[in-house]
């Protein structure tokens, strides 16, 4: 045990003894790694931001459900509860003629058209309400079939309203968000291929280089762990460096931003949330970024040195 | 200590066996010479006995081990019982005289503190105290081949095998190496010298195993070497 502890520490210190002597070679490995784990930490923001301002929007939409003046309370309670069943509906709100003209007044603040229409009006023209928020949006059609229904319908004064033209908008902005996943996701995974090729090929270069001296660690016993080690954590450094710098770049890319910009929003991207959103995951994006520089610096090490350590007695 | 049961090594079938049915047993503590020519077999029988080649056909035990039941995994644990010296040294360039020899016992978890206490003894058999800080460049060959020596034993192998340790050293510095490879003899250790040097296979009168076309021609203990 003690044996393996002593050999443990040994292979750290070669690692990090080669990773300072052979920085000039590591430079290259640790460019394209940082490029690679930053386009993977802006993939991850940029997709909570997306998430942030779908459902931002979302929450602002509802449908809105128009009851007949003669429809009775128990009607109304049985439409509401029958509502609430419905597996995409997140919130029900019902408003009564009263509440409803008191809505449509505060809404229409300010069109004097639109409010003296109401006002000027003998009895309240505003029917009782019922809002519906829904979970998701692709899936609203759920409660059009169901508010469709001939029974359902005939509760109904007029057909129910769907925020108009903000579905459309959001169905576009749920679209460009998905093709944007897609294309970061097919970036990510090019670039990991690319980091890991060349980390490959820098390890195999010094592996290259070194060939005698394996040659004679491998004819004094050394165990191919051993010899491999220092190799692992060479790469390991690298990995940690590269998620360090890519952490640092997106910092930096926020300050400047927020600083020449001094907007809240570049098209999709809301920026501001973007960043806040970013300082309170530090922690987290930190050890992501840390656990996903280790993994591609161990495996492609790995595999690398893999091919120079086989015994190969003929 | 070794046994070599009908050994037999072809690399190519046109050219026919390098080694051709070769048994030889050693006992603990011997000091055995393998003489012939170049193309002989001295350095395939060694190469066998390090499994850096493995046999056509034949058994070889050495130390107890069965090399027909040695996987590839375990094969550092045999070279860890066996101290070899090559021809050309193989020093590792970037580490001094102290840090070549010291590393033989770190790759095998050593504690510093009993390298530090190890290394200097051994460095002082191969009479080479005061040099532990020059770089092997910095080196005469005999030194070079003695910090090998030293590199090989100091993990105190119950076999050394030494492959034409003169082969690239003047008359003196090829004796100091011999003496020294007398001395670790005599200490216990079982060595198998490969050698052309017809002087030194004279001078040492020890059992001498002649090959030639693969093949033992002569296995003779205090024996004289003729060409």
């Amino acid at each position: 045990m003690k044996r393996k502890f002593i050999t443990f520490g040994r292979i750290i210190h070669t690692g990090a003894v080669n990773f300072l002597r052979n920085v000039s070679l590591g430079v290259a490995a640790i460019a394209v790694m940082v490029v690679t784990l930053t386009i993977i930490l802006f993939s991850v923001i940029a997709n909570a931001t997306f998430a942030h301002t779908i459902q931002q929007i979302t929450d602002k939409i509802d449908i809105s459900v128009y009851l007949n003046d003669s429809d009775t309370a128990a009607q109304s309670k049985q439409l509401v509860s029958s509502l609430k069943q419905l597996p995409n509906v997140k919130s029900i709100q019902y408003l009564s003629k009263q509440d409803a003209l008191q809505r449509y007044l505060a809404q229409n603040n300010g069109n004097d058209t639109l409010l003296s229409a109401v006002t000027q009006s003998p009895s309240n023209p505003i029917p009782a309400t019922i809002l519906i928020k829904p979970n998701d949006l692709n899936k609203i059609n759920d409660i059009k079939d169901y508010l469709s229904k001939p029974d359902i319908k005939a509760l109904q004064s007029n057909d129910p309203s769907y925020s108009g033209d903000r579905k459309k908008a959001i169905d576009n902005i749920t679209g460009a968000t998905n093709t944007l996943q897609r294309i970061g996701a097919v970036a990510v995974i090019v670039f990991t291929v690319i980091c890991a090729l060349i980390i490959f090929n820098t390890i195999q270069m010094a592996i290259f280089n070194r060939r005698d001296e394996i040659t004679i660690m491998r004819l004094l016993g050394a165990r191919t762990s051993y010899i491999r080690g220092p190799f692992v954590v060479e790469s390991i450094i690298y990995g940690i460096l590269s998620a360090v710098l890519s952490i640092l770049i997106i910092n930096s890319a926020f300050i400047a931003s927020s600083n020449a910009l001094q907007a809240s929003s570049l098209g999709l991207l809301d920026i501001s949330y973007a960043s806040q959103w970013f300082g309170n995951n530090f922690l987290k994006l930190l050890t992501m970024q840390l656990t996903a520089g280790i993994l591609i610096g161990t495996v492609s090490s790995v595999i690398a040195t893999r091919r120079y350590l086989k015994f190969k007695v003929r | 200590m070794i046994l070599l049961d009908r050994v037999s090594k072809t690399y190519n079938k046109a050219l026919g066996p390098s080694l051709d049915r070769i048994s030889l047993h050693v006992e603990p503590k011997e000091f055995v010479i393998v003489v012939g020519q170049s193309g002989a077999g001295k350095t395939t029988l060694l190469r066998l006995l390090t499994r850096e080649e493995r046999p056509t056909s034949g058994k070889i035990i050495i130390g107890g081990i069965d090399y027909d039941k040695l996987r590839d995994k375990d094969i550092p644990l045999l070279r860890r019982k066996i101290g070899v010296v090559f021809q050309d040294f193989k020093l590792l360039p970037n580490k001094n005289v102290y840090e070549n020899v010291a590393f033989a016992l770190e790759i095998v978890g050593v504690p510093n503190r009993e390298i530090k206490h190890t290394v200097p003894k051994v460095l002082d058999i191969v009479n080479l105290k005061g040099k532990e800080k020059r770089m092997p460049q910095e080196l005469s060959g005999g030194e070079r081949q003695r910090v090998a020596i030293a590199r090989a034993i100091v993990r105190q192998p119950r076999i050394l095998i030494a492959d034409e340790p003169t082969g690239n050293l003047d008359p003196k510095h090829a004796w100091d190496v011999i003496k020294v490879l007398e001395k670790i003899n005599r200490y216990g250790t079982t060595v198998l010298l490969t050698t052309h040097n017809v002087e030194i296979v004279n001078k040492l009168k020890r059992r001498v195993v002649t090959l030639q076309h693969g093949k033992v021609a002569s296995d003779r203990a205090n024996a004289d070497y003729k060409i």
